[in-house]
């Protein structure tokens, strides 16, 4: 007999309790930051304002958010599946690559209107096959994805390299880049989308990958939480034992759940390598693959959460080089401590206030008809 | 009056919205077994934890010996001489018996010195006890009756002149456990006082001076034992009338719906646990599977239901005819409506993350009644759910409620309820009423017989003779993975049943 784990009300489980961390980390980053010498109330106006504060603040945040989204369902998805999927780096760098082969093959000849589903297929695909084959390891070998999917992000970044060096480099060409894709493999901007109907909005790496990513977070709550696969996968992740008494295939589901998590993670290959780039490149991933993971955390899991996670770390990222730039010797790094921060707070510690929350309250008169 | 050994005042625990111990007084005397019974959740084992310093009580006093006391962890209860023996028993499996007991309280730091100080002191305490444990060997090695006595011999070497014992007869057969009572008779005479927390009342009437009764965190019973009786125990322990006797009806076997030969498997690590099995089950009867626990009956479970392939055998159901090689999924025994309530509702009947209209269609998922293109048809799912909330009586009556947050009871009849709604003509059951309150389990119990009188076959696998007693026609004995004995219930006594769980034909 055990002590009874606190149950806060719904409401304050998902919105008060993620507040109170955010706010916790805030308070003792501004310390921090305020130990290094400058004033928290200005640099967290600054960060506010570089981000959110103009047009084209927030399609940077945005844009970063992209990726984010991206990134933070694939580590869902195959959370669900009882699998931890550290390899969204790998798998987005795949998912880049298929991209941009499709685009090198076929840009010359297709239209836009079925180049760029070829080329959010193939993102897709190349990121799939690249999260399945850790799956199938784990399934059928018993090799963790842990350290797989890790070991499979050295070899996607090698992968890329030696194609770009040894093939897809243009002669003559000293950086190791592809040649530019024909204008069919470009995934409009937001800007160009807005200028379209008449609106003017500033150029930014802002493309409409942002409504493919929420199309595939919509997408993702409804396969995980209404469908039958995402209910097998999800007694898969949760209970092993009972999803083989229920007469599941847990392995299958395992290969599915890490190739739907690569495939997701492969689209930012898209945002990428389509919305920005126009060519095959290399470190256009840049760690968000592993931002992903402090994503997914801090979302819950949850696509929602997922989707205003993602907006809160472009919101750091934007508002952190915006920071870098306005403050002389602000270093990004000091960025890269908040993050840290938020994700201690409201990943790692996120029940840590819970305690204390339901005293308050318990003390305010709350929950009384059920004790 | 003499002086008490225990005494507990007014104690008051609460735990959240729970208020698990609810002005507590308990009085053992000196030199007594004293039985504390309740059902699960009845607040026994708060009650032991906060003597024993697992907990802090909110509010009350604890006297030992005739002293106040402050027992703030076990430490302080030790020193205090209490000694506690939990139902799971805490010893390290890759150390020899001798190094269990004086782990934590080596006499020196020279272990050779020590092994041989604490041996001597070991002889002398089972010379007098009558308590033998091979010393030498590796816990992993020992029969569970003897690391029970280990666990006594652990906390009489430390002083122990209170003994807490925590459900020790769930594990042990009907001999091991006249064993154990012939020990504790032992111990009370020598002086100790033993503190027993028991559900099965025939142990309270057969060994304890005194009683007392939980229910809800409060003590409603608190007897001698020749003023109260079998039936005045379950009464108060329920706080209603019960009956978990026999109903008196007789079985009328019919035709043969399931039938298994020859069934061989072993495991992994080279253990044969299916020797050999066959077993017949009829139409209109409740065959009851007796055995400790871990002597094939979950596997011989997992055969029938079709989670398991085994080595060799073969299975007849109705028309269809199974071999290892092409042996019956979970999927088609559902189809051949076979229903298996698993032994493990936690791991395995149900999913505890899942909302309780969710673990409600586990296994059935796929059926066309709740499944559209690939879409779940929640409707239909929750419909049923609480068709079957209402119809097994679970509460609370909330389809969207966690299936972790319903007590081991309700989650069983939310299983059962699953496992019954799709008319099975085989329900296979395993441990029924494992942690189960009394008056669910007269309320699965009396579940089981309608299905068994509707004319289904219903196979129960139960660690609790009792249980078996009370509700098979036929009783399959089983010990090492053979079938020891298979007798008719009018031929069943506990010590015939005790005999063939112990190996011998």
């Amino acid at each position: 007999m055990s002590a009874q784990p606190v149950e806060l009300p719904r409401w304050m489980d998902v919105a008060l309790l993620p507040a109170v961390n955010l706010a916790l980390a805030l308070i003792v980053a501004g310390i921090v930051v305020t130990l290094v010498g400058f004033n928290p109330l200005q640099v967290l106006t600054l960060l506010a304002k570089g981000a959110l504060g103009s047009q084209a603040g927030i399609s940077y945040t945005l844009y970063y958010a992209t990726t984010f989204i991206c990134t933070g369902l694939a580590v869902a998805v195959a959370f669900h599946g009882g699998l931890f999927n550290i390899g969204g780096e790998g798998q987005a760098i795949m998912g880049g690559l298929g991209a941009g082969l499709a685009a090198l093959a076929w840009s010359a000849q297709l239209p836009a209107g079925l180049m760029l589903p070829v080329m959010v297929l193939s993102a897709a695909l190349f990121g799939g096959l690249w999260g399945a084959v850790p799956g199938a390891l784990q399934a059928w070998r018993g090799s963790h994805t842990v350290i797989t999917t890790i070991m499979f992000n050295f070899m996607a970044a090698a992968l890329l390299s030696y194609l770009l060096v040894n093939g897809l480099k243009e002669p003559g060409n000293m950086t190791p880049e592809s040649r530019a894709f024909a204008p069919s493999a470009h995934m409009p901007g937001v800007h160009e989308a807005l200028g379209a109907v008449g609106i003017d909005w500033p150029r930014t790496p802002l493309n409409l990958t942002l409504l493919l990513a929420l199309a595939a977070a919509l997408l993702c709550y409804l396969g995980l939480w209404k469908s039958q696969p995402g209910y097998a996968l999800r007694a898969v992740g949760y209970a092993p034992d009972a999803a083989l008494y229920a007469g599941m295939q847990p392995r299958t589901l395992m290969v599915v759940a890490m190739a739907t998590s690569g495939a997701l993670a492969g689209l930012v290959g898209v945002n990428e390598i389509a919305g920005v780039h126009g060519r095959l490149l290399p470190d256009f991933v840049a760690g968000a693959g592993f931002a992903g993971i402090a994503v997914s955390l801090i979302g819950r899991n949850h696509p929602l959460g997922i989707v205003l996670a993602s907006i809160l770390f472009g919101v750091l990222y934007q508002g952190g080089s915006e920071l870098a730039f306005e403050i002389n010797g602000f270093s990004r790094d000091m960025v890269f401590m908040l993050q840290g921060l938020i994700v201690l707070f409201a990943g790692a510690m996120a029940q840590v206030a819970a305690p204390l929350l339901f005293k308050a309250w318990r003390s305010m008169g709350g929950g009384r008809q059920h004790g | 009056m003499a002086t008490a050994a225990v005494e507990l005042r007014h104690i008051n625990k609460r735990f959240g919205a729970v208020q698990a111990n609810r002005d507590v007084n308990l009085r053992v005397a000196a030199r007594t077994v004293h039985g504390i019974v309740g059902e699960n959740g009845a607040g026994k084992s708060t009650l032991m934890s906060i003597l024993y310093g697992f907990y802090q009580a909110d509010s009350g006093d604890i006297a030992i010996e005739g002293q106040p006391a402050r027992i703030t962890d076990s430490s302080a209860a030790i020193a205090l001489g209490i000694g506690m023996v939990h139902q799971h028993f805490m010893l390290v499996d890759t150390l020899s018996a001798l190094d269990n007991v004086m782990l934590g309280a080596e006499p020196g730091w020279r272990l050779q010195a020590a092994r041989a100080q604490v041996r001597a002191q070991l002889d002398v305490l089972m010379r007098e006890t009558g308590l033998q444990v091979s010393l030498d060997a590796l816990v992993s090695e020992l029969p569970v009756g003897e690391r029970q006595r280990l666990e006594i011999l652990k906390a009489l070497l430390r002083g122990a002149r209170i003994l807490i014992l925590d459900e020790p007869t769930a594990v042990l057969t009907p001999q091991e456990t006249e064993a154990l009572f012939e020990t504790l008779r032992g111990l009370r005479a020598r002086g100790t006082t033993v503190l027993l927390i028991t559900h099965k009342l025939q142990e309270i009437m057969a060994l304890c001076d005194a009683v007392t009764v939980m229910r809800q965190g409060q003590v409603v019973l608190d007897c001698a034992i020749q003023d109260t009786s079998i039936d005045g125990l379950a009464e108060a322990m329920v706080g209603r009338r019960v009956n978990l006797g026999r109903d008196g009806k007789r079985a009328q076997p019919g035709a043969v719906l399931m039938a298994a030969r020859g069934l061989n498997w072993t495991d992994a690590l080279g253990v044969a646990r299916l020797r050999d099995v066959s077993l017949t089950l009829r139409a209109g009867e409740i065959v009851g599977v007796a055995g400790v626990a871990g002597n094939g009956q979950s596997e011989l479970l997992d055969v029938l239901s079709g989670l398991l392939a085994p080595a060799q055998g073969q299975l007849q159901v109705g028309e269809a005819s199974y071999t290892p090689a092409r042996w019956m999924s979970t999927r088609v025994a559902r189809e051949r409506r076979i229903a298996h309530v698993p032994e493990d509702r936690h791991r395995r009947g149900l999913v505890l993350p899942f909302a309780a209209w969710e673990s409600a269609v586990l296994g059935y998922q796929a059926l066309k009644r709740y499944s559209q293109r690939g879409w779940m048809r929640r409707r239909a799912m929750r419909e049923d759910t609480a068709a079957m909330l209402e119809r097994y009586d679970v509460r609370p009556r909330n389809p969207d409620l966690r299936s972790s947050q319903f007590s081991g009871g309700n989650q069983q009849k939310l299983v059962l309820a699953r496992e019954a709604l799709h008319e099975p003509q085989v329900l296979l059951v395993g441990q029924p009423t494992r942690g189960v309150d009394i008056g669910a389990i007269e309320f699965i119990h009396g579940r089981l017989r309608a299905m068994r009188d509707a004319g289904g076959a219903v196979l129960v696998v139960s660690s609790e003779l009792d249980e078996i007693l009370a509700l098979a026609d036929r009783v399959v004995v089983m010990n090492a993975g053979r079938i020891t004995g298979e007798l008719p219930i009018e031929q069943c006594t506990e010590s015939a049943l005790g005999r063939l769980m112990g190996g011998a034909h």
